[in-house]
């Protein structure tokens, strides 16, 4: 029988039985190094970025996106698994149609072009409330949480810190390390929590009152602290704005 | 007393049997029969071009007429394999043209062919007939005019989805002067624009002509011209389906269209005016199989020509279909066996993805003999793949994208582990499985469990720890091809399960948890595998246990090979890396 994979053990070697299968395998242990070194490393989904040369003609260049930072999940390598002649049409025929858009673009008041799709965005006529994308700095594949399903910043602290880190033995969550509890919200930990609100500005979270904060809040990433000192400066003026505005 | 079928009457039960799977049972019975049995296989399949050696094959079936090879593994098609891997068509053409001179059809996918491997094949096979290439590259348009002008009794010319360096239009020319034997010919991943007049000469000397597939430079204009030459076409593929809006023009095209009264298969469709769509009311009775894949046409006008597709057995489609437009195919297309749904946005992150669950589900109740389906949507409920499972059961190609990565069941949160489990348990001829979406270790436990009859299993972002793939290499006792992508599995398993890899064609798994003194473990221990690790970063700047990029592990009885390029290291090519460290108990 497998046992469940146990690491952080500190020893130096790895051990691995080779089971070929005839009665019962051998159990099998593997022991990390310690601090978690060897998997912490590379231990976390590839993205398209750890293959800057290997990569394929057949890929089509993306369309250009405004430079925000978190990581798009459209850059993930081969995802969603689509053939390259397809994906070529398909990405002509947005150029085609955003060209026709331009076009008639004109006279509407549009948003910025960049700027991500409405959390209350109609599908199939049924209103899809509540779910935002989340970005961890480092993970290629983005999530999607339900606000509506949390009450206040450490529910959502919890969700994601469980999203992310996984707290389960045995198990390794999107980043591959494990567990040390993150604390998002207190500045304690290596990361903090900031989203991007209606106008476009990226805020650290916790600042405003909850039910506010649902309602202004577009998606959010999980920054790496070092990153985000801009946004304690860049943020003092909104959040003036916000004060004065009535309630 | 042994009593002998005699060879004359084994050579004749055997012309009956054409399955390669029955011929291979058949040649293990003894020496004789696998004698008789080889000397009479006319076509030869080989799904990995490493796995055995082009001489081996030359020497083992005299009298083969027909060739298929495979060469890259299925996850090439998403760009997940570097470029220079391998898979050169080359030593094989030598080999053959060598040794099987007779050889009449060629059929290649996913391999890399040259211009001079194109003209050797012209130059070596007199009576060469047949040549599909899917997925290829490596040739350009120089090579396809040597086949043409070579190849005098050329039946099937195919160019499926390759990528072809296109030097303008000239190659149709060089097909003969005189009437051709033409049966199929598709160029329809060419880019540059052909003569039409070229293209017209050529149609009208082609009697046979039964199956045509157009590139998009083909204009409407160009295809009516050509339609009038050739109304007994079985298959058609048009060129880019848009021009100037004029009555004139579409009164010609409905009335060419209207002419081919034997068109069965349909596709091309590209840029479609939804104008022009009307033009195909006539043929739609009669069509058997339709590719809509390219057209960016909205729902109405889809069902609109839908609706008069009764006897429809396959349809690929744009998920500009919506769920609406499944339904309604769900009530007139009864006699569907094939759906696929494909995304309209490459983005993923586009929120307004217009099919759900609810379209599968209408089709899954509403056309009974469906039994392949290949679905892309947002998100997925374990109801639904449930009520998939029970409706159709006889389902044998099952492939769901949720394009979210690690989307629960988004009405209960949960993970789709008992929807997959509905389906591996209740389809029990189910031979192609992919899987997406929150899946837990309980699923693969089923899957492991009940997928007796599956042979091809995708998986990717899934499962939480190396337990998964145990489940799956020590249960699916059919499985011959397992590719997995960004999943937390690691060394354990894996070699655990060895032994199952030599019952296999191939394993790929990339972005996962391999330790690089894993695959040198396997390595040493399975001779008979060949395990490749396909990385940027030379494995001596790094520790035995860390992470390789990907591995693609195949069992082969041609040994080592010899033309791998820098970034994939095998134990036989890179001897220095040394024996491996880990300790074994």
């Amino acid at each position: 029988m497998i046992t469940e994979l146990e690491m952080g053990k500190g020893e130096s070697e790895l051990e691995l039985g080779l089971g070929l299968s005839l009665g019962g395998g051998t159990a099998a242990k593997i022991a990390g190094k310690s601090g978690g070194g060897a998997w912490g490393e590379r231990g976390r989904l590839l993205t398209a970025k750890d293959f800057p040369s290997v990569g394929s003609k057949r890929a089509a260049d993306s369309p250009s996106h405004a430079g925000s930072s978190p990581p798009r999940s459209s850059q993930v390598v081969g995802w969603p698994p689509i053939g390259s002649h397809r994906m070529n049409s398909l990405v002509n025929n947005q150029a085609t149609k955003s060209a026709r858009e331009e076009e008639e673009a004109g006279k509407k008041k549009v948003n910025d072009d960049h700027q991500p799709k409405d959390v209350t965005k109609k599908v199939n006529g049924k209103v899809q409330l509540g779910f935002i994308k989340v970005n961890m700095d480092g993970v290629a594949i983005g999530r999607k949480v339900d606000l509506n399903a949390h009450s206040s910043y450490e529910n959502l602290a919890q969700t994601l810190e469980d999203m992310f880190f996984r707290t389960n033995p045995g198990t390794i969550g999107l980043t591959g390390q494990f567990t040390k509890p993150l604390r998002l919200l207190d500045g304690s930990s290596e990361f903090v929590l900031t989203y991007e609100d209606k106008e476009g500005d990226w805020m650290l979270v916790g600042d405003v009152p909850w039910r506010m904060f649902i309602t202004s809040v577009k998606r959010l990433r999980v920054m790496k602290t070092s990153e985000a000192n801009g946004l304690a400066a860049r943020h003092q003026e909104p959040k003036e704005r916000q004060r004065n505005q009535p309630a | 007393m042994a009593l002998r079928l005699p060879s004359k009457v084994l050579k004749h039960i055997l012309s009956f049997i054409d399955s390669n799977e029955d011929r291979n049972s058949v040649s293990l019975v003894c020496k004789s029969w696998f004698e008789t049995e080889r000397k009479t296989r006319k076509r030869v399949f080989v799904g990995n071009c490493y796995a055995v050696t082009p001489a081996a094959v030359a020497r083992r079936f005299p009298e083969m007429r027909s060739l298929t090879l495979k060469g890259k593994p299925h996850f090439a098609d998403y760009n997940l394999v570097p470029d220079g891997w391998g898979g050169y068509a080359c030593p094989w053409i030598e080999a053959m043209a060598a040794k099987s001179p007779s050889l009449e059809e060629i059929r290649l996918k996913r391999m890399v062919v040259t211009d001079e491997c194109l003209e050797r094949i012209a130059a070596s096979f007199k009576d060469f007939k047949v040549l599909v290439l899917t997925s290829c590259e490596g040739f350009s348009t120089d090579g396809i005019a040597a086949i043409a002008s070579t190849c005098r009794n050329l039946r099937v010319l195919e160019l499926r989805e390759c990528i072809v360096e296109d030097l303008g239009g000239d190659w149709l020319s060089y097909f003969p002067e005189t009437s051709t034997s033409l049966v199929s010919l598709d160029f329809s991943c060419l880019d540059s624009e052909v003569k039409i007049s070229d293209l017209e000469r050529l149609v009208s000397r082609s009697p046979n002509l039964k199956s045509l597939k157009l590139n998009p430079a083909v204009t409407l204009d160009g295809l009516v011209s050509i339609l009038r030459r050739a109304p007994q076409l079985t298959e058609l593929g048009t060129g880019s389906f848009a021009a100037e809006l004029k009555p004139e023009a579409f009164t010609k095209l409905s009335k060419a269209f209207s002419n081919c009264k034997q068109l069965q298969s349909l596709s091309g469709l590209w840029d479609v005016l939804p104008e022009y769509l009307p033009a195909l009311y006539s043929v739609c009775p009669g069509l058997t199989s339709l590719n809509l894949s390219y057209a960016t046409v909205r729902m109405p006008d889809l069902v609109e020509l839908l609706r008069r597709c009764s006897k429809l057995q396959k349809l690929w489609v744009m998920d500009l279909i919506e769920d609406k437009g499944l339904e309604a195919v769900a009530s007139y297309c009864k006699e569907l066996r094939e759906l696929r749904v494909f995304p309209s946005e490459p983005d993923l992150d586009a929120t307004n993805i217009p099919v759900t669950e609810q379209g599968l589900v209408y089709v899954s109740k509403g056309c009974r003999k469906l039994e392949s389906v290949l679905y892309f949507c947002v998100q997925f409920t374990n109801a639904a793949l449930i009520t998939i499972a029970r409706k159709r059961p006889n389902l044998k190609c099952f492939r769901l994208c949720v394009i979210e990565p690690f989307a629960p069941d988004y009405k209960t949160n949960e993970p789709l582990d008992k929807g997959f489990k509905a389906i591996a348990e209740g389809c029990k001829d189910l031979r192609r499985l992919s899987v997406s979406g929150l899946l837990s270790d309980k699923a693969f436990k089923y899957i492991g469990k009940h997928a007796k009859k599956v042979r091809m299993l995708s998986i990717a972002f899934a499962g939480d720890s190396d337990l998964m793939l145990h489940h799956l290499l020590s249960g699916c006792q059919s499985l011959k091809k397992l590719e997995i992508r960004d999943c937390p599995f690691g060394d354990t398993a894996l070699l655990e399960n060895a032994a199952k890899l030599e019952t296999m064609r191939s394993l790929w798994m990339s972005s996962c948890f391999v330790s690089f003194g894993a695959c040198k473990l396997l390595s040493q221990k399975m001779p008979r595998l060949n395990v490749e690790v396909i990385d940027e970063h030379p494995p001596k700047t790094r520790p035995e246990s860390s992470p390789v990029e990907r591995i693609y592990i195949y069992r082969t009885v041609a040994g080592p090979r010899m033309d791998t390029p820098e970034f994939v290291w095998t134990l036989h090519k890179n001897p220095e890396i040394g024996v491996s460290k880990l300790a074994i108990k």
